[in-house]
């Protein structure tokens, strides 16, 4: 598996990878031959250690699977480009693929076949809005800022909806991970929400336990978030168990805060996490990337986000590796059955400029991403990263012809921020929003 | 002041709460050519300070002229771009910065108080522009404590683990390095300090302490050399560094 794998530092770094580039194909032509139904008896990392090879495992669909049970990977490879392959195709047999089936399909595919079958695939999920909708994309809204100050992060939230983001979530990075910190930030959260009546869930990307203590005070948790990984020992080192994230999904659901839905899990995964956290098992990290995917499946979320570029060149080296991993980790989660959206990222250590960032986002509106962030400027001035802007996000739609989630949709023409064409409307008097300012200068 | 934010581009008057790039001017759905081109020069700035060449002669000659013993080291990561990618070389001594660390010891067997490794890190422009401003504002501090220095490392491609296995080798109480950060769009010259009690091999970050953000515009150099007088003290009388280090300073204040 690792050697057949696309060129990833990290993979070198781990010391799984091809030592040559004929090694690399040899390993794919090996794969190709291989049954589908090799990885149900056959587990990379032993059932008895790990509790994510025991979700996998035990919650595998056999009737799913039926349809595909024969086939060799090259074989599964050549089912899904088929004609016939559709959308209703997909969606069927999602259940009865395992993570370790889609990371190694993946490897026997170009870019095109993984943004091709992608694009075939429709995962929807709802909450206060509808994400995931054919000829759809939404964006998280991310307005960070270093201090964590309420008036920095409503003129961060406030530009953000002028431009049309934040339609998959509004969502915050503390700076200070702390239950009285996090509860003041989704106060404020709430209050524009209400004020304006939008149609959006917030959330502040806390650890789960912090979220835990915060519905315990009756907080206002829409979402309930964690970063996850591919392998309980680097789930531990998260903090986390399987246990610990149904308790929260648990708690948060027993809250019935969503309008049109109930998927309010937020998930971030990232390849290199679990050789970052000193947890791999000798897998490589795409692979490991997509056991994340069995995690996050489990818990029917709302939004799960590949942060791709964010841990640096010795995981993905340059602008290639990291739009490669982008295609990679949308495509397996996709087909997986989740609702796959994309932190298109990079460091400044990194190989990379914007202009790759570009190309990664046009390859998966291509692909039919769910979402994507809003990061204003694209420059996280907290996270001292880049990734997407809130016009990034419009030229994909407009290039695209691409919608916002309906429901908000229809909040920015009520709010002035859109006309009937859902253009931006220029130099028209301050929408309401603009009051909210009023109270930020205070 | 918020009574003129008419159109989306006023935003841009709330720069004073926040760094974030709010209020952008759009052409079309797009950015303007001003902004594409602001950001590119952030941009620009942060690529060169990780790709800058690191003059560690210059450093090892100003510290010599503060009449401080001072050696040249290099990690096991012979050139940048596999600095970059292996973080675990980054980490190690190469074999003749490792026998030249060996030689002072073994002519000498010395103990020492504090290791001090002036590191490029990833942003050899960090230590340009703040690495010896900071020391004489530390060395101005030394006097009270007679803690005892040993020599000045000036280590090439260094990552901060770099410093538990210098520290060992000089025999040192505490290691502590002042080491180049990530370059950010906002500050590309942005110098962080870690420290460590015990220092060798296989230490956790989870056992340092750490000051951040010293640059112009960030923490000054006289505070950021008084927090580390203070983290010292701390350290020597619980005898660790790390969270429960922090912990206690927090108490105090």
């Amino acid at each position: 598996m690792a050697k057949a794998s696309p060129i990833k530092s990290g993979d070198f770094l781990a010391g799984v990878a091809a030592t040559s580039e004929e090694e690399r194909i040899a390993a794919r032509f090996a794969l190709a031959d291989l049954p589908l139904s090799t990885f149900l008896n056959e587990a990379l990392i032993p059932y008895e250690k790990d509790e994510v090879t025991r979700l996998i495992i035990d919650t595998h669909d056999p009737e799913a699977f039926a349809p595909i049970s024969s086939l060799t990977l090259g074989d599964f490879r050549n089912w899904l480009l088929a004609y016939a392959t559709d959308t209703n195709a997909l969606k069927a047999i999602a259940s009865g693929i395992t993570p370790e089936m889609a990371a190694a399909v993946s490897k026997l595919m170009r870019n095109q076949d993984l943004i091709l079958v992608a694009n075939k695939i429709e995962v929807v999920t709802r909450f206060r809005t509808t994400v995931g909708l054919k000829g759809h994309l939404s964006t998280r809204l991310q307005p960070n800022h270093p201090t964590d100050n309420p008036q920095g992060i409503a003129a961060s939230i406030l530009d953000g909806l002028l431009n049309g983001s934040g339609d998959a979530v509004i969502g915050i990075n503390p700076a200070a991970d702390s239950v009285p910190a996090a509860t003041e930030l989704l106060q404020l959260l709430d209050e524009v929400r209400q004020r304006y009546s939008m149609p959006v869930q917030s959330c502040v990307l806390t650890h789960i336990t912090n979220t835990l203590a915060i519905i315990e005070r009756q907080g206002p948790i829409d979402l309930v978030f964690q970063s996850i990984a591919g392998t309980e020992a680097a789930n531990n080192t998260f903090g986390i168990n399987l246990n610990l994230l149904q308790e929260a999904r648990d708690a948060a659901l027993s809250l019935q805060r969503g309008t049109v839905g109930n998927n309010l899990m937020y998930f971030e995964t990232g390849q290199g996490s679990a050789l970052s956290a000193n947890a791999h098992h000798g897998v490589d990290q795409q692979t490991l990337e997509t056991r994340a995917y069995a995690v996050a499946r489990h818990f029917d979320p709302m939004l799960v986000n590949t942060v791709v570029g964010f841990i640096g060149p010795e995981y993905l080296y340059d602008g290639k590796q990291i739009i490669r991993a982008g295609l990679e980790d949308h495509f397996c989660g996709k087909l997986l059955g989740l609702p796959m959206g994309c932190d298109i990222c990079y460091t400044n250590h990194a190989e990379a400029d914007q202009n790759d960032m570009d190309n990664l986002l046009t390859l998966l509106g291509a692909s039919g991403v769910n979402f994507i962030m809003g990061v204003p400027g694209a420059d996280d001035v907290m996270l001292n990263y880049q990734s997407t802007s809130f016009h990034d996000a419009n030229y994909l739609r407009q290039l695209m012809g691409l919608r916002c989630a309906p429901e908000f949709e229809n909040w920015l023409k009520q709010m002035g921020i859109y006309d009937e064409e859902s253009r931006f409307l220029p130099g028209r008097p301050p929408t309401p929003l603009l009051e909210l300012l009023q109270d930020i200068g205070k | 002041m918020t009574q003129s934010l008419k159109t989306i581009t006023d935003l841009k008057k709330l720069r004073v709460i926040t760094a974030a790039r709010i209020g952008l001017t759009r052409a079309g759905s797009s950015l303007s050519t001003h902004e594409i081109l602001s950001f590119d020069l952030d941009h620009a700035r942060a690529r060169d300070a990780v790709h800058l060449p690191f003059n560690a002669t210059e450093i090892t000659t100003a510290l010599k002229t503060r009449g401080l013993e001072a050696l040249q080291v290099q990690s096991a990561a012979a050139e940048r771009t596999i600095y970059l990618q292996r973080p675990d070389l980054g980490r190690q001594l190469d074999e003749s910065s490792k026998q030249q660390l060996n030689n002072i010891q073994s002519q000498n067997s010395l103990e020492f108080d504090l290791a001090i490794v002036i590191a490029d890190g990833l942003s050899a422009k960090a230590i340009h522009s703040n690495a010896i401003a900071f020391f004489d504002e530390f060395l101005s501090l030394l006097p009270a404590h007679g803690w005892k220095l040993a020599p000045v490392t000036v280590a090439s491609q260094a990552r901060v683990a770099l410093a538990d296995e210098i520290g060992a080798a000089l025999n040192s109480r505490l290691s502590i390095i002042l080491i180049g950060e990530r370059p950010g769009l906002t500050a590309a010259d942005s110098m962080g300090i870690y420290i460590t009690y015990a220092p060798q091999k296989g230490r956790t970050d989870a056992e340092r302490n750490c000051i951040s953000n010293i640059h112009q515009g960030g923490l000054s150099h006289k505070e950021a050399a008084l927090q580390l007088e203070e983290l010292i003290i701390a350290a020597f009388q619980l005898q660790l560094t790390g969270l429960p280090l922090k912990k206690k300073l927090k108490s105090i204040l």
